[in-house]
């Protein structure tokens, strides 16, 4: 009986503007860029996808359902560039058949650089999501990012049932990802993990002609579910909305074939569909999953060398958080949220070195030409934020601000020591 | 590799330029560089090039088998087994312009006038019996009636001609031979003049495209050069990525020059191709932001002297530093001082030096407008004219080591890949597919 689990990531970055070491003015992103994509995504995907859905859903009255996680800096683009997608996605709030799950705000990784922020922004999120009328129980972080930590953080919160993850073999050993687990370390927690081989299938292999299983048919897909019967509760099917439309084109049939899904899948009286909550209520944890080292669902590496794997990546990153202190002593709002956009993993994967040359899927989603034009222009704009920010706090404060520049540790390995040893002198 | 329809090794009569210790740039480099990957795969090379009058470099070859033959010598290279040089007295010589000729043949009468101990009688006899024409068109013509006189006596299947000034020589012993041709084209006459072209030149350049069976280009940068303004079929173009050497054996002593200031390096021919002016512009835009750089143009050209004036009026003259020409070693040295490169070329059918740059830990920028960026992705590409976005990167590289770092360590990577034995065997593809249609 297992039952099917979709949710679907909705993220589009801030892609900034280009920004030279001669520029100095405070506007960092390119608002032209920004809302011709947020448009022609809308009109590819969102739009269609969230129609299709909303049909689906009333057809099915109730036996189809899912869950979404939009981020902070999607839902603001939605309100500015193309408001018609945020009533479609107020329509399916209503239907009640639709989850929506919680993450940080601006799509950050700041769970591996400041907790304090980490969770400022969970809250934040949380804020704009009571907008459809939820207070999200299920807990996603970005890019499915996971360890053991991460769990133990997510259950001292209180607040949520249950978090996400990638169903990674190297977690999983010969275990199942169609079951519920308990993360190491909690007493309550559950953990969902994602079924990456049939989540896949639909969202990378579906349009590959040179896939042995081309063309993929709601009803193949269907009895592979079905197969799951009797060695699993719930076929967990977690990938990006833009799947829809967006990676795979229309007129790859994507759309049809999510069409005839819910149908074929219900065919089968074993079968339903659940949101992640309604999953956590109704299944228990069957055994503990240990992962003490980092995951994510991103390349075959499943780790997180695509936003942190090069010097630049790093050195970016660190000198990022390292201002936290000085940005929110500011207390000036624009600041503070141009700080916190910067903080979108989408900056740091656009500076990914790996398989660069080949011209892949890296590529595809990269505005900029090479991974070294990425790294400049966020310096640049960073640059210019720190100096709006020592001037903000000068002008406020008395003391004296600290000498970053000439501190400045470029791989950023000194700024995670927060509490250096005071220097003793020697008499 | 290397067989030819017969089941022998291929033959080839290669009109080419410069070996090494002289090399002014990346024409002689291609060609040695080329060469010797064929000589490792076992083609046999019969290598002819002009040799300056009265050079003194001239005592550095090794000359294993002198010939006596007066226009011309013979000898072979130790560590090139199955290259035969020939060379022809010529003033010739790699970016020769018709006006650089002149002054170059007038220079050795010069010369041979101080040798036979400045006698007018000796001087006039000497001009009488060398003949020099002081035309470079006809220079170009009496070169290719003396290879074509060499090539009687040799054994080939392929006649290969480097660069404009050898394919009426290529042309000639073709037809005389009846053997195919190859022209390699290293650069065209827009790369090394713009608009302005010499008719001469072009008319030279377009002869030999139209009459070789085939044409190598050095990039698609430079292929679509040549279908679009010299009327080439397409199918007729091939392109062969030149290769870059690779010295790891240099053991330098570090050099004591203190570097508590960075170096930016500009390398190359000093000419309107190569942007000399986008590079000061660039450089006072990056001193605007940054003070403990120094800008060094190594290399010289006609307009080297421009260039100077040219950071002086900017008021940049005490940041920029002029080396003149470069050569062996102290290329190596300057490469070990730069902390980056710049290419800020105009029109670069390929530019080795970016490759060369790379090869010695040196990040690079390099202009769009090349051949050499269609091969590299670890490097800093821009647009030649935009000066800002010039200065944005330079200071960048300087600024972020991160930068730096990641640059050098996948930008070696790559070059590494780039090597003369691929570019000698797409060669001698090109070759076999010439000899299976003959």
């Amino acid at each position: 009986m297992p039952s099917v689990c979709f949710y679907f990531q909705v993220h589009q970055p801030l892609r900034l503007r280009h920004y030279t070491v001669f520029d100095s003015t405070d506007k960092y992103f390119d608002d032209y860029k920004n809302g011709f994509i947020c448009r022609k995504v809308a009109n590819k995907c969102y739009l269609p996808a969230n129609r299709l859905l909303l049909d689906i859903i009333r057809r099915f009255e109730g036996r189809f359902r899912i869950a979404y996680s939009i981020t902070g800096v999607l839902l603001e683009q939605f309100e500015r560039y193309s408001p018609e997608v945020m009533s479609t996605f107020d329509a399916l709030a209503e239907t009640g058949c639709v989850e929506f799950l919680a993450e940080t705000y601006y799509h950050s990784l700041s769970f591996l650089y400041s907790r304090d922020e980490f969770i400022e922004q969970i809250h934040k999120h949380i804020e704009a999501i009571s907008v459809f009328g939820q207070k999200p129980r299920v807990f996603r972080n970005t890019e499915l990012i996971y360890n053991n930590d991460l769990a133990a953080l997510i259950e001292s919160m209180g607040i949520f049932d249950a978090i996400i993850a990638e169903g990674a073999d190297h977690i999983l050993g010969l275990r199942s990802p169609n079951f519920l687990y308990r993360p190491k370390g909690c007493n309550k927690l559950k953990l969902l993990l994602k079924n990456y081989s049939l989540s896949d299938d639909i969202a990378f292999r579906f349009s590959n002609r040179d896939w042995q299983e081309w063309p993929l048919t709601a009803e193949k897909f269907a009895r592979w579910i079905s197969n799951v019967n009797g060695n699993g509760n719930v076929v967990n099917l977690f990938m990006d909305y833009e799947t829809f439309g967006e990676h795979q084109w229309e007129d790859t049939g994507i759309f049809n074939f999510m069409r005839h899904l819910p149908e074929e899948v219900l065919k089968h009286p074993d079968n339903d569909f659940k949101t992640p909550s309604e999953v956590v209520e109704c299944y228990e944890a069957i055994d503990t999953v240990d992962v003490p080292h980092i995951i994510s669902w991103a390349d075959t590496e499943r780790d997180i060398s695509a936003w942190l794997g090069n010097a630049m990546q790093s050195n970016a990153v660190h000198e990022l958080y390292r201002l936290e202190k000085e940005i929110k002593k500011t207390n000036d709002e624009k600041i503070i949220a141009d700080w916190r956009r910067l903080q979108a993993s989408d900056h740091f994967y656009y500076m990914c070195t790996k398989y660069f040359a080949d011209g892949d899927v890296h590529k595809y989603f990269n505005p900029y030409d090479s991974p070294y034009d990425s790294y400049i222009n966020f310096m640049n704009v960073l640059d210019n934020l720190q100096s709006r920010c020592a001037k903000e706090v000068s002008r406020g404060a008395f003391h004296p601000i600290p000498k970053s520049a000439a501190t400045r540790d470029f791989f950023g390995a000194g700024s995670q020591n927060k509490n250096p040893p005071n220097l003793q002198t020697v008499n | 590799m290397g067989l030819n329809q017969e089941g022998g090794y291929i033959r080839i009569f290669m009109l080419g330029w410069e070996f090494p210790p002289f090399i002014s740039g990346g024409l002689g480099t291609a060609c040695y560089g080329l060469t010797r990957a064929m000589d490792q795969l076992g083609m046999k090379v019969t290598f002819v090039l002009p040799k300056m009058v009265g050079s003194k470099y001239s005592t550095h070859v090794k000359l294993l088998s002198p010939s006596s033959r007066s226009f011309s010598g013979s000898y072979k290279i130790a560590g090139l087994k199955n290259v035969k040089f020939h060379t022809i007295e010529s003033p010739l010589q790699p970016y020769t312009t018709p006006d650089v000729f002149q002054q170059r043949v007038e220079e050795t009468l010069r010369q041979k006038r101080e040798m036979y101990g400045g006698s007018v009688s000796a001087a006039s006899q000497l001009i009488g019996e060398i003949d020099y024409h002081s035309d470079m068109c006809a220079e170009v013509g009496r070169y290719a009636v003396i290879a074509a006189q060499l090539a009687e006596n040799e054994q080939f299947d392929i006649v290969h001609a480097h660069d404009w000034m050898t394919y009426p020589a290529g042309i000639a012993v073709a037809t005389m031979s009846g053997k195919p041709l190859v022209v390699h084209v290293h650069s065209t006459e827009f790369d090394r003049s713009g608009e302005h072209v010499n008719q001469m030149i072009y008319d030279i350049e377009r002869e030999g495209m139209h009459r070789a069976d085939k044409v190598i280009a050095v990039s698609h940068f430079t292929r679509s050069i040549i279908i679009s303004r010299y009327g080439v079929s397409g199918e007729k173009v091939e392109v062969v990525y030149n290769g870059v050497e690779h010295n790891s054996n240099w053991s330098l002593t570090e050099t004591s020059i203190g570097k508590d200031e960075k170096i930016v390096l500009f390398l190359g021919r000093i000419t309107m191709q190569k942007g000399p002016e986008y590079f000061l512009h660039a450089a006072k835009k990056v001193l605007e932001v940054m003070d403990n750089v120094k800008f060094v143009m190594a290399g010289s050209g006609d307009l080297m002297h421009r260039s100077i004036e040219m950071a002086a009026e900017l008021g940049i003259g005490h940041k920029v530093l002029f080396t003149g020409f470069l050569r062996g070693e102290d290329v190596q040295k300057i490469y070990k001082m730069a902390d980056l490169y710049v290419m800020p070329s105009v029109s670069e059918p390929f530019g080795i030096a970016p490759l060369e740059a790379l090869n010695n830990d040196v990040p690079v920028i390099i202009s769009k407008q090349s051949g050499v960026s269609e091969v590299l992705t670890h490097v800093l590409k821009v647009d030649f004219w935009d000066v800002n976005e010039i200065a944005n990167k330079v200071v960048a590289v300087l600024k972020y080591p991160p930068l730096q770092l990641t640059l050098r360590s996948h930008g070696n990577f790559e070059a590494r890949k780039l090597r003369w034995r691929d570019s000698a065997q797409k060669c001698a593809k090109v070759y076999k597919e010439m000899l299976v249609s003959v």
